[in-house]
């Protein structure tokens, strides 16, 4: 792996690698001192022109307890407001000696504009405008591997706002070329504009789709992105898109409920089933360390 | 020697701004200590005209001005290019389309100027368009934007047709373009960028047909790059009505999965399309529903392009690689045809540009080696801006001398001043 930028980097030999190096760590993270010296002597930037609050900290947990040094950087307080480009923001931050740029930006492809721009420096994308996500898929993969024992031939299901959501285009990826087949779920004016060459279905009826479902993928409402407009009210799209408690009753026993934070309780999923047990939203989030632990090991080459 | 009328062998003899001769047999007519542009395995044209060209002066020098767009056009060929007016101030009124005029003057090529339609470009308020026609302005646009506003745009063409000017439309719905930065379609799905579909394109073109045909006014459309677009001039141009269109360079060969790269290079406005948009736009130039090939030539410096795709500005060069594409996808007649005497009578400069070459006939002239191979070489452009998307790119053909209002303005490659 040179940089991480997409899921597209990866195939599924490269994406069951990082799963069972993420296990490895997520023993760490059980210990009484969950630190590794692994990184030692290595920096890690993030770099986050958008804001962020658990991506930007599960980097940067992920890095410490790698004993990595971490220098962190946001946009709303940096060179950046004073006009400073993002690459001369890149090539000022590398030339102190960094090893790997996390960074997300509300833009898709700055992460792989910036991967042009370094010299030697790894690049992981914490999220680019709808493009990607790759490490959230990833933490998703290795929770519902954890509960489930594998992923192939499992149904996935992904419900919501498809259309600005960076987090599908990461999964639909990770979940088909781990072996699972993924449907999509969302009102005609939030699924992308085209599905060439995207390997899934798309579900003519919720209801159905999710009794035959072993994992379900909940997406928030991105109305910071323009979204609330794309649906008259949100009531409507509750009542034709939410999990609500009775939609969440059709439930196959031991299927999954995921969603990549943060919730809108009575939006999106209602606040009774956001704390059912098949909702795993803190495991994931727990995982989202052990995972980008392990992007991070495999990217700058420490030593287990 | 090619032109409207065809092939045939001949020299070329040039004095004082004025064709002498032409013929086989013609050196001996040429003044003593004459200057002679060997021209052997080449084709001797009307020079080319190009009808969509953004010199960016005046407020944007720092990426073009008269004088260096000027040189880059001579160097593709043309003897005459007509600058749009996204100037800043743009050319809303007299004064400006005359300072523009005045650096023309001094520029290796022709620079004609193309008047807004609407003050400011901003839609709601027509521009001086006659005091602009009386100083020879001969299209208007506001390109860059389309005039949103379907009765105005209907009063400026019932304005134009007394003028005997041409109005040019920049196809795109507002609404419907939105914040799009690519084509809308398989590949922004995939990048996750925001798209323009093509019916932000095709809804205008379909209005401004039925706003033809209510006034019978001309309307020239700019840049079509949807197979949309196109079959609706077709059937426009088949029932009579006085459309004419262009078509630019990178519409004929590029498409939207460029965008993949997510390097701003490709971003354009109307975005680069499918692979099923550029056959169409090249069937359309062959079948002459397409009338010109223009270029678009917008200079961006390399720091405005090197930002997030959303953020960068549209354009690409083009005026010295529009011959070399034209020829990598049609034979040099067809390529002539739609650079060089249509665009010229579109423009309203035939025949003094893209006229027969016979004696009498102005000196506008290019010298093209068809067989010349070259790679494209962004730095070595003489433009002030580097932003081709076809650096590294090999062609075969390209212009060699460019003889502009008699003077020899380009020989062998090299601009003369």
């Amino acid at each position: 792996m040179t940089h991480l930028l997409s899921i597209a980097d990866l195939d599924r030999e490269g994406i069951e690698e990082i799963l069972r190096v993420a296990d490895a760590f997520a023993e760490v993270e059980k210990r009484p001192i969950p630190k590794v010296p692994t990184l030692r002597g290595r920096a890690v930037a993030t770099l986050f022109f958008e804001e962020s609050t658990r991506t930007r900290l599960s980097f940067e947990t992920a890095a410490k307890r790698l004993s990595a040094d971490v220098l962190s950087f946001s946009a709303a307080s940096s060179s950046v407001k004073k006009g400073e480009s993002i690459r001369d923001t890149v090539e000022t931050i590398e030339a102190m000696g960094m090893d790997a740029l996390v960074v997300r930006h509300s833009s898709a492809g700055v992460p792989v504009q910036v991967s042009r721009w370094v010299k030697r420096c790894k690049v992981i994308n914490g999220g680019d405008g709808w493009h990607e996500h790759p490490t959230q898929a990833l933490l998703d993969c290795f929770t519902v591997r954890q509960l489930r024992g594998g992923i192939d031939g499992l149904r996935v299901l992904i419900v919501g706002d498809i259309r600005h959501s960076r987090v599908a285009r990461s999964q639909v990826l990770a979940y088909t070329t781990l072996g699972a087949s993924v449907t999509l779920a969302a009102p005609g004016s939030l699924l992308p504009p085209s599905l060439e060459g995207w390997p899934v279905e798309v579900a003519e009826d919720l209801d159905d789709a999710l009794g035959n479902a072993d994992v379900v993928s909940l997406l928030r409402l991105q109305a910071e992105r323009g979204s609330g407009a794309f649906v008259p009210t949100l009531r409507e799209y509750t009542a034709g898109w939410g999990l609500t408690a009775r939609r969440a009753a059709l439930l196959g026993g031991d299927a999954i409920v995921t969603h990549p934070g943060p919730m809108i309780r009575g939006v999106e999923i209602a606040g009774d089933v956001a704390d059912l047990p098949q909702a795993v939203v803190t495991r994931q989030v727990t995982n989202g360390v052990a995972v980008r632990m392990a992007v991070l090991f495999l990217l700058l080459g420490g030593v287990l | 020697m090619l032109d409207a009328r065809g092939r045939r062998r001949a020299d070329v003899v040039v004095a004082d701004g004025v064709i002498r001769a032409v013929g086989p047999d013609v050196l001996g007519d040429a003044p003593a200590r004459a200057r002679v542009l060997e021209a052997s395995g080449c084709v001797v044209a009307p020079g080319l005209v190009d009808l969509h060209a953004h010199l960016r002066q005046p407020g944007a020098e720092e990426a073009e001005t008269v004088e260096t767009g000027g040189r880059a056009a001579a160097l593709g060929g043309y003897t005459a290019v007509v600058a749009m007016p996204n100037t800043d101030p743009p050319v809303d009124s007299a004064a400006v389309a005359r300072e523009v005029l005045a650096l023309g003057g001094r520029a290796l090529v022709e620079v004609c100027v193309a008047g807004a339609i609407t003050i400011g470009r901003a839609g709601k308020r027509l521009a001086p368009m006659g005091e602009l026609a009386a100083l020879g302005v001969r299209l208007f646009t506001d390109d860059g934007a389309g005039v949103q506003d379907g009765a105005l745009m209907r009063r400026a063409l019932d304005y134009a047709k007394g003028l005997g000017v041409t109005l040019a439309q920049h196809c795109e719905d507002d609404h419907l373009a939105g914040a799009g930065a690519m084509h809308e379609g398989a590949w922004s799905s995939r990048l996750g960028l925001p798209g323009i579909p093509s019916a932000a394109e095709e809804s205008m073109v379909a209005r401004d047909i039925a706003l033809a045909r209510l006034t019978g006014a001309r309307v020239h459309f700019l840049h079509l790059s949807t197979a949309g677009s196109v079959e609706l001039v077709r059937r426009a141009k088949a029932e009579g009505l006085p459309v004419t269109a262009e078509a630019a360079p990178h519409h004929l060969v590029l498409t939207d999965a460029s965008c993949a790269s997510y390097d701003a290079c490709y971003k354009v406005n109307p975005p680069l399309r499918t692979e099923t948009d550029v056959t169409a736009v090249r069937v359309g130039v062959l079948d002459g529903t397409i009338d010109a090939i223009a270029t678009d030539h917008a200079p961006h410096l390399p720091e405005a392009k090197d930002v997030p795709f959303d953020d960068a500005p549209s354009g690409m060069l083009g005026l010295e690689t529009a011959l070399a594409v034209a020829l990598s996808v049609m034979d040099i007649a067809q390529a002539l045809a739609s650079l060089s005497w249509k665009p010229a009578t579109i423009a309203g400069l035939s025949p003094r540009h893209g006229g027969p070459v016979e004696p009498g006939a102005a000196a506008n002239l290019c010298v093209i080696d068809p067989a010349l191979s070259w790679t494209v070489d962004p730095v070595r452009l003489a433009s002030r801006s580097r932003n081709t998307p076809f650096g590294g790119w090999t062609f075969m053909g390209r212009n060699r001398h460019t003889v502009s209002a008699g003077e020899a303005v380009v020989v062998d490659g090299e601009a003369q001043r």
